[in-house]
């Protein structure tokens, strides 16, 4: 067998991954490692693959992700903290024609929007609301979540988080999975490619049940935060697996009935 | 048997050597080059090309977008 040269591979013809071109050209500001990266990414994928460029409408949170819109090249408007669903929920239902999500962390979705997110979704509005978990509040140095785990160490519960003082942790995909209104739950990771792959498809039947009117979608993906956490991406990703995942299963919590 | 090589091409500027790509590699292909970028980061490389197998798993992970994969039929 001939030898083949690495330049004899890379031709056009021979492609198999690059980036999503609805993706910019800015370098995301996340720290090396970060699960937002990757969650942009596979969101940019999604909106190109599914040819939902010129009628989506993102609503941004504030967190880590307030400046989403200099990297993803669609329609966004920041809403203030915590009522990302509340804006959702205007521009569906001024522009039903449009597919609209939200994109929040849990300081945004889980603490000061609680009440926007659970009666968004009582109210079963026709958006995708997609939370990024990663238990700590990255973007202001740390604090302790309503996410965090019990006994997880954060700059405002540096002994770990204590539930009698403390509460426990919330765990926003069962809530809302028990109300009426949400047609479909998941919970998913994107710290290895089957998870992202798990978590693309995830996103496309978000993407059919929007198209369907079927009520909203939760996607929450459970994510690392290297910075907050105070470890190295990869390790990072592993003390997610060992811990955050046993308390947050992976896989769909509801889904539709066909 | 036809075999299936792959390649990478990784944008070294954009990279900022996160080591995501390198733990997901099923083939050892990938590593963390001793040199810097122009950020200081060390940057991932195909430490090992002819390893490659094309299963795009590393840029699939790559949280920056920064890893085009080719791969190509042989034999």
């Amino acid at each position: 067998m001939a030898e083949i040269n690495t330049n004899d591979i890379v031709r056009p013809e021979n492609l198999t991954y690059v980036k999503s071109k609805i993706l910019t050209d800015n370098v995301m500001h996340y720290c090396p490692g970060c699960g937002h990266s990757t969650a942009h990414r596979v969101l940019a994928e999604v909106i190109e693959e599914e040819d939902l460029q010129s009628r989506t409408v993102g609503i941004t949170p504030v967190g880590c992700s307030v400046l989403m819109y200099n990297y993803i090249d669609v329609d966004f408007q920041e809403a203030a903290h915590g009522r990302a669903p509340a804006l959702a929920t205007a521009v569906k239902r001024l522009m039903p024609e449009k597919f609209v999500f939200t994109y929040q962390g849990d300081g945004d979705l889980a603490a000061i929007g609680t009440a926007e997110t659970i009666h968004t979704c009582n109210r079963g509005e026709n958006i995708l609301i997609l939370f990024i978990n990663n238990g700590i509040y990255g973007m202001t140095g740390g604090q302790m979540a309503p996410t965090t785990l019990e006994g997880m160490k954060s700059s405002t519960s540096p002994y770990g988080r204590e539930v009698a003082t403390m509460g426990s942790p919330i765990k926003m995909a069962d809530i809302v999975a028990l109300l009426p209104g949400t047609c479909y739950v998941t919970r998913q990771s994107v710290n290895t490619a089957g998870g992202v792959r798990k978590l693309k498809r995830a996103l496309k039947k978000a993407v059919q049940y929007q198209n369907e009117k079927r009520g909203t979608c939760f996607i929450e993906v459970v994510s690392n935060c290297p910075s907050g956490w105070k470890m190295t991406p990869v390790e990072s990703n592993k003390w997610m697996e060992e811990n955050m995942f046993p308390f947050y299963p992976l896989g769909d919590i509801k889904v539709p009935a066909e | 048997m036809a075999k299936i090589k792959g390649a990478v091409v990784i944008d070294r500027e954009r990279c900022k050597g996160c080591e995501v790509c390198v733990v997901t590699c099923p083939t050892q292909t990938l590593a963390l080059a001793v040199e810097v970028n122009a950020k200081g980061y060390h940057y991932s490389y195909a430490a090992n090309p002819d390893a490659c197998i094309g299963c795009a798993n590393c840029a699939v992970v790559c949280p920056d977008g920064v890893i085009t994969v080719y791969k190509v039929k042989v034999g």
